[in-house]
């Protein structure tokens, strides 16, 4: 057993500080002294962490000391067997785990509602994806996840997939049946690649949904600073037994940067020692809030905070209880409209809101004062705000018509039209909403008139569109004919 | 012994009262109270360092935040008051015999306790068998509430502790939704003089003109409070604080009162240019 106390990163850093090593390596601002003004801004202690690789702190892309134990350590506090720092965001652990399995020409069984950072590894590595619907749930218009039979009868339709992707779990907080989904794919050679992005606290609270590792996932990518607490663009990348440690480090090196940022790496380590230690009470206060919450929004009427009861054991396998999504559209808005009302109006940034919904991040940093201020927010826009709904769109998915390879269509030869003109033709480009960033359209896709209907409403709604190479998405690029 | 006790009025001004002993300190779940002996103004209660009441001059405070909407509207009969653990609001509110009913929302018991033992003058009414006591967030009381008040006081402390909810937007629209439709809404409207204390003075004019169809600020000079000059804020669905203001009926009440009277009434809505400015009202 290693001890889950130890923070080595962390504690390599300070004893470097403490040794006054003279600094004749980048970077060029000297522990802060060469760069006063971020130096005044970030903090002195910020600065002195902001260092390069050498021997006493190891190094990112080839570790053999701090930064291997440190990974040791991490691996077994998520019960896998190898864990990796990933300094790249999660991004790039999701384009790890998927360009360690997959190869040029190789199928990967997935739901159409991943990030974009899954499909932007198969235009990269020229997977080709064979799409699961998800469930979708009508009522809230949200995409969920796979069900088990929808699973089971792509891998029959495709018994030479290298791999089965899932969201554990969705940005919304929906898990498919992960476990039997593992099961499945490894029964049929396959491999099992999880996207926690949205679930790092599975591996630490209880009550939580299965932890993809715990599932018999073989790669699984871990947003730590999301739920976990640390630094923006520092992740996990898990392996299981089956993963050879060595050429997943030979993937990762293909595209995270070779000056690993300490400042991200010892937020991996500290935050990972607090989760192990503390995690248990950090998730049961999260889920107490945004259980708190939950009822209290249902309570003002109008508003849908949905739960466990939408449990159906299958595409609503399980549900992360520390997800405070609000549907909006019975009160006559959209979960945009909230979304900005609650920012303009109230001074409260959420994390999202998309067509009839609204996501509420509740985290280990949240105080009780401000869990009433949202509540008393919504309680408010209803009371000011609320219309009637008719003629408001009610879905926010549309089953994709995929026409090309991702990398074929990303890579082949376009053309640029109106995006109104583009009904018929095949997507060259993605078009999403961000956040979520889960394309409407992806490179490969054949663009139809519900799509574009859906792209208008959304950009009238005041949702951020992005993807396009014309940054206003008057324009799309198309495949030629 | 030269003990005194000095709050921060601005970053660079400080006010500093001469102590003879400290009579209570504890640090509750919310905040940090103590209760001091001054010579000057009698006991001396504070709450995360900042005066609070005084017993030499908090009447000036409970005159004001009660005595003007009751002489505005007479048929008061269900309160609101939010904050308030010191007793002095409820106090003023139950020389009137026509309310019914008061629910009292302090969030941090231990105000209430400690003012029991410390000010027994200002608590004498506190456990009145009108008054009903509500130990919890008054942002979290408010919401639930609909069309129930005729008048809601908010007696909080300053925005930057556990006050803080009591100055949002989302407050003042509960406290709008929980209003009969000739209620009233006072508060506790910070002071314009020193720069930290206008913005949140500014801000929540703002917000509570975003909420209310008229909202009016007026003022009292408190001399234990940041420059002495104190505003509040008088909010309702069209009530005005001057035209209603039926001075017979409330002279024929009979209140003997310190600092309030209706010709002091009619002049503490005429403000300074300065903080007409500041209000966007000049």
């Amino acid at each position: 057993m290693l001890s889950q106390e130890r923070a080595p990163i962390y504690e390599a850093l300070k004893e470097y500080r403490t040794n006054r090593i003279v600094p004749f390596d980048v970077p060029g601002h000297k522990m802060g002294r060469g760069n006063p003004e971020l130096t005044e801004f970030l903090g002195t202690a910020c600065m002195t962490a902001d260092v390069n690789s050498s021997k006493p702190l190891d190094n990112l892309c080839h570790p053999v000391s701090v930064i291997k134990e440190a990974e040791m350590i991490a691996a077994e506090a998520f019960g896998a067997k190898n864990a990796f720092f990933i300094v790249n965001g999660t991004t790039a652990a999701v384009q790890a785990m998927v360009l360690a399995v997959c190869k040029q020409g190789d199928k990967i069984i997935m739901p159409r509602n991943v990030h974009r950072s899954a499909i932007n590894a198969l235009i990269l590595g020229g997977a080709v994806p064979v799409y699961v619907n998800p469930g979708v749930n009508k009522a809230l218009g949200i995409p969920l996840g796979m069900c088990y039979e929808e699973v089971e009868r792509a891998v029959k339709e495709n018994p030479d997939a290298k791999a089965i992707f899932v969201n554990n779990p969705t940005y919304y907080g929906v898990c498919s049946d992960i476990k039997r989904i593992a099961q499945l794919a490894h029964s049929h050679g396959m491999y099992l690649l999880a996207d926690e992005a949205h679930g790092t606290h599975f591996y630490f609270g209880d009550n939580m949904p299965i932890a993809g590792m715990h599932a018999g996932a073989d790669l699984s990518a871990v947003s730590m600073h999301k739920s976990g607490g640390s630094l923006t663009q520092s992740s996990f990348l898990l392996t299981g037994d089956n993963i050879s440690e060595g050429y997943v480090r030979q993937i990762i090196n293909l595209m995270q940067t070779t000056s690993g940022s300490y400042l991200l790496m010892s937020s991996l380590d500290i935050s990972r020692r607090n989760l192990a230690l503390n995690g248990k009470q950090i998730f049961a206060k999260v889920q107490s809030y945004a259980e708190y919450m939950r009822s209290e929004i249902n309570d003002i009427g109008g508003y849908y905070a949905f739960s466990k009861e939408l449990c159906d054991g299958g595409a609503f396998y399980d549900f992360d209880i520390t997800k405070l999504s609000v549907h909006t559209r019975d009160i006559g808005l959209a979960g945009i409209e909230v979304y900005d009302i609650l920012r303009d109006n109230y001074g409260i940034q959420i994390e999202f809101g998309d067509i009839g919904n609204i996501l509420a991040y509740v985290s280990i940093g949240d105080r009780e004062l401000y869990l009433d201020r949202l509540i008393g927010a919504l309680n408010d826009i209803k009371r000011i705000y609320s219309k009637d709904k008719t003629g408001m769109l009610d879905h926010e998915y549309i089953n994709p018509i995929v026409r090309l390879s991702p990398q074929q269509a990303f890579y082949g030869e376009k053309e640029s039209v109106p995006i109104e003109q583009s009904a018929g033709r095949i997507s060259g480009e993605f078009v999403m909403c961000y956040p979520p960033g889960i394309p409407i359209l992806a490179p490969g896709e054949q663009i139809t008139q519900e799509i574009l209907a859906y792209i208008k409403y959304a950009g009238e709604k005041g949702c951020f569109l992005t993807g396009t190479e014309d940054l206003e998405i008057k324009n799309i690029r198309i495949l030629k004919e | 012994m030269d003990l005194w006790f000095t709050e921060n009025h601005s970053e660079s001004v400080r006010f500093s009262v001469r102590v003879d002993k400290q009579l209570h300190s504890e640090q509750s779940e919310y905040q940090r109270i103590d209760v001091f002996q001054s010579m000057e103004f009698g006991r001396l209660l504070a709450l995360d360092g900042y005066v609070m009441i005084t017993q030499k001059d908090e009447f000036i405070y409970h005159d004001m935040i009660v005595h003007i909407p009751m002489a505005v509207k007479k048929d008061i009969k269900n309160v609101l008051v939010i904050g308030a653990g010191d007793g002095g609001t409820v106090r003023e509110l139950c020389r009137y015999k026509t309310i019914e009913h008061i629910d009292l929302v302090e969030i941090d018991e231990r105000v209430v306790e400690v003012c029991k033992e410390y000010f027994p003058e200002m608590t004498v009414s506190i456990d009145d068998s009108r008054v009903s006591k509500h130990y919890t967030d008054g942002l979290r009381f408010v919401r639930h509430k609909k069309g129930e008040y005729d008048l809601i006081i908010v007696d909080s402390t300053d925005p930057f502790g556990p006050g803080e909810g009591l100055f949002t937007r989302e407050f003042y629209g509960n406290c709008y939704n929980a209003l009969t439709d000739t209620g009233v809404l006072v508060n506790q409207h910070e002071s314009p003089f020193y720069e930290n204390d206008a913005k949140a003075m500014c801000r929540a004019h703002e917000r509570i003109k975003s909420v209310f169809e008229l909202c009016r600020v007026y003022q009292a000079h408190i001399p234990t409070y940041a420059s002495g000059h104190w505003l509040f804020g008088f909010a309702s669905k069209g009530i005005d604080p001057i035209k209603d203001l039926d001075e017979d009926y409330w002279n024929s009440l009979g209140l003997e009162t310190k600092y309030y009277n209706t010709e002091l009434h009619k002049g503490c809505f005429a403000l300074p240019n300065y903080v007409l400015k500041m209000l966007g009202e000049a």
